[in-house]
């Protein structure tokens, strides 16, 4: 479980910043690379907010 | 029956009792959590306002890079070479080892008016966050002359977030705290992604086109009307004392008592440099590629859609909590009676009045400067306290020595620093460093005075 949720954190930050350098190079739309972002961004908060969880259980 | 000022002084004991004693060896962290803390806090909502607004002033492109360079070493080097050597030495509050030197009632004043500065400053962060919760009901965004609200949907956006942030605060912050915490990595991909993503908009085809472009397009050294036109110098004082009271005002001796080292002092440049040198660069280039709009929410959600105006309300959303509720508890020492829910209330009813007014936004660098300045001369006397007293043959922490509730060379110290400061023909940006060594001799003098009479020989240099 800790590693899903590590691997989730970890696409989230990716999908927050691989996207805006390809709109910088052409190769992505804005609007995909700002769905990109918001998908990464649900990804990361609730990763994290679980993984918060369970280290506060232990 | 006691005076008043004893109740507030005893009554503001009480509420740092936790904090009294020194820090016991086995509580010290490593340099890890202090990288951490400093990167976390200095990337609040108020970041997505300062960078448009060294644009607006016409800063040039090399004045930019070069004076935040030079301006956050300047902080950083602060940090590690005025705070952190008396944090670890100390191992106190800046509270509890001002409370020696200044007195409890002396303090106690400090304290409120460290509290009314809290709430103005968490004023601006939940006006911050209000230009992006107007977004969808395509509200009118503030402009940089505005100082009263300028629509109706203005007014009840501030008043629903600051309603919430209130009622948020009341709860209990420890869960905002945490949420915080996680929100900092991402909240900085959130400023460089959304600053990469608008570079083709200002026409940046290549790496090599970026210089060209920042000159031009960005930071053109030409101000906005109606502003005034900031230098170089302007960009130094600003980026090294836009946290001030923190460290030449020792307020940090309270986060930096706790590190091993006083060399983790130099911690603070996670948050200089990774925080404050790449959000205003990055803030500054989406203002530009907004067509010079300075509201923060559209230009975040022009840089990074929905993440980015999300990214603005929790920005200003978690730096706006802790600071009001640290301004109700600072209130709850001049209300006795008074449960803290209430006061905490009162300081979000006050805050959240303050940020009806886009000025405060707007305004924010003076704001910033007056912030420090006003909180300045405490920790000039608290170094001039610790390090030059007993250099000089003369007590340290005289007030605690002498049961004395109002130390009147460290009230002579700080008020007569803000008149000398003030007459002084310069901007506000620049009046901090005369102040901090006018505060100081100031200190010294007026000590050596006080004690004439009743000379303790010194204990020798602090170790």
């Amino acid at each position: 479980m800790k590693t899903i949720l590590n691997i989730g954190a970890a696409l989230g930050l990716i999908l927050t910043i691989v996207p805006s350098v390809l709109v910088a190079t052409g190769e992505l739309q804005w609007q995909t690379h700002a769905n990109l972002m918001t998908a990464g961004m649900i990804l990361w908060f609730v990763a994290m907010t679980l993984q918060s969880r369970k280290r506060t259980e232990r | 029956m006691k005076d008043s000022s004893s109740s507030i002084s005893q009554k503001l004991d009480a509420l740092y009792e936790f904090d009294r004693e020194r820090v016991h060896e086995n509580s010290l962290h490593g340099v890890g959590k202090f990288l951490g803390v400093y990167a976390g806090e200095h990337i609040a909502g108020t970041e997505y306002v300062i960078g448009p607004l060294f644009v607006a002033h016409g800063v040039t492109a090399g004045d930019f890079f070069l004076g935040l360079l030079l301006g956050n070493m300047l902080a950083v080097l602060s940090w590690a070479f005025v705070t952190a050597p008396i944090a670890v030495r100390t191992r106190l509050t800046l509270y509890w080892h001002l409370r020696k030197i200044a007195g409890p009632k002396l303090t106690a004043l400090y304290s409120i008016v460290n509290a009314v500065m809290f709430c103005f400053l968490a004023g601006s962060m939940i006006s911050v966050s209000a230009t992006a919760i107007g977004l969808p009901f395509n509200m009118t965004m503030p402009t940089l002359s505005d100082v009263y609200p300028n629509s109706i949907v203005w007014v009840v956006v501030v008043l629903l977030v600051g309603s919430a942030v209130t009622v948020l605060a009341i709860l209990g912050f420890e869960k905002i705290s945490k949420f915080s915490s996680i929100a900092s990595p991402w909240m900085i991909l959130v400023f460089i992604a959304g600053a990469i993503a608008v570079l083709p908009t200002l026409g940046v085809k290549s790496v090599g086109d970026l210089w060209n472009v920042a000159n031009e397009k960005i930071w053109t050294g030409i101000p906005f009307e109606g502003q005034t036109k900031f230098t170089f110098w302007h960009v130094l004082f600003f980026s090294w004392f836009c946290n001030l009271a923190m460290h030449l005002g020792m307020a940090d001796m309270s986060l930096l008592r706790f590190a091993k080292k006083w060399q983790y002092g130099f911690a603070s440049a996670a948050g200089m440099f990774l925080g404050h040198f790449v959000a205003w660069l990055s803030s500054s280039v989406l203002c530009a590629a907004a067509a010079r709009s300075v509201a923060p929410g559209p230009i975040a959600y022009m840089g990074a859609g929905i993440a980015g105006a999300v990214s603005v309300v929790i920005a200003g959303w978690t730096t706006a909590n802790p600071t009001l509720y640290r301004a109700g508890l600072a209130f709850q020492v001049a209300t006795p009676d008074w449960k803290r829910w209430k006061v905490t209330l009162v300081a979000g009813i006050v805050t959240t009045l303050a940020a009806v007014f886009p000025a405060l936004m707007m305004k924010l660098l003076d704001f910033v400067a007056l912030y420090g300045l006003l909180l300045m001369p405490m920790g000039a006397v608290i170094v001039a306290d610790y390090w030059l007293l007993p250099r000089l043959g003369l007590k340290s922490q005289y007030a605690e020595s002498r049961s004395i509730g109002f130390s009147w060379p460290a009230l002579i110290a700080w008020l007569g620093t803000l008149v000398a400061a003030f007459a002084l023909p310069y901007e506000i940006f620049f009046i901090a460093l005369p102040g901090w060594f006018i505060a100081v001799i100031l200190f010294v003098v007026l000590s050596a005075i006080q004690q004439k009479r009743s000379l303790i020989p010194s204990e020798g240099s602090p170790s």
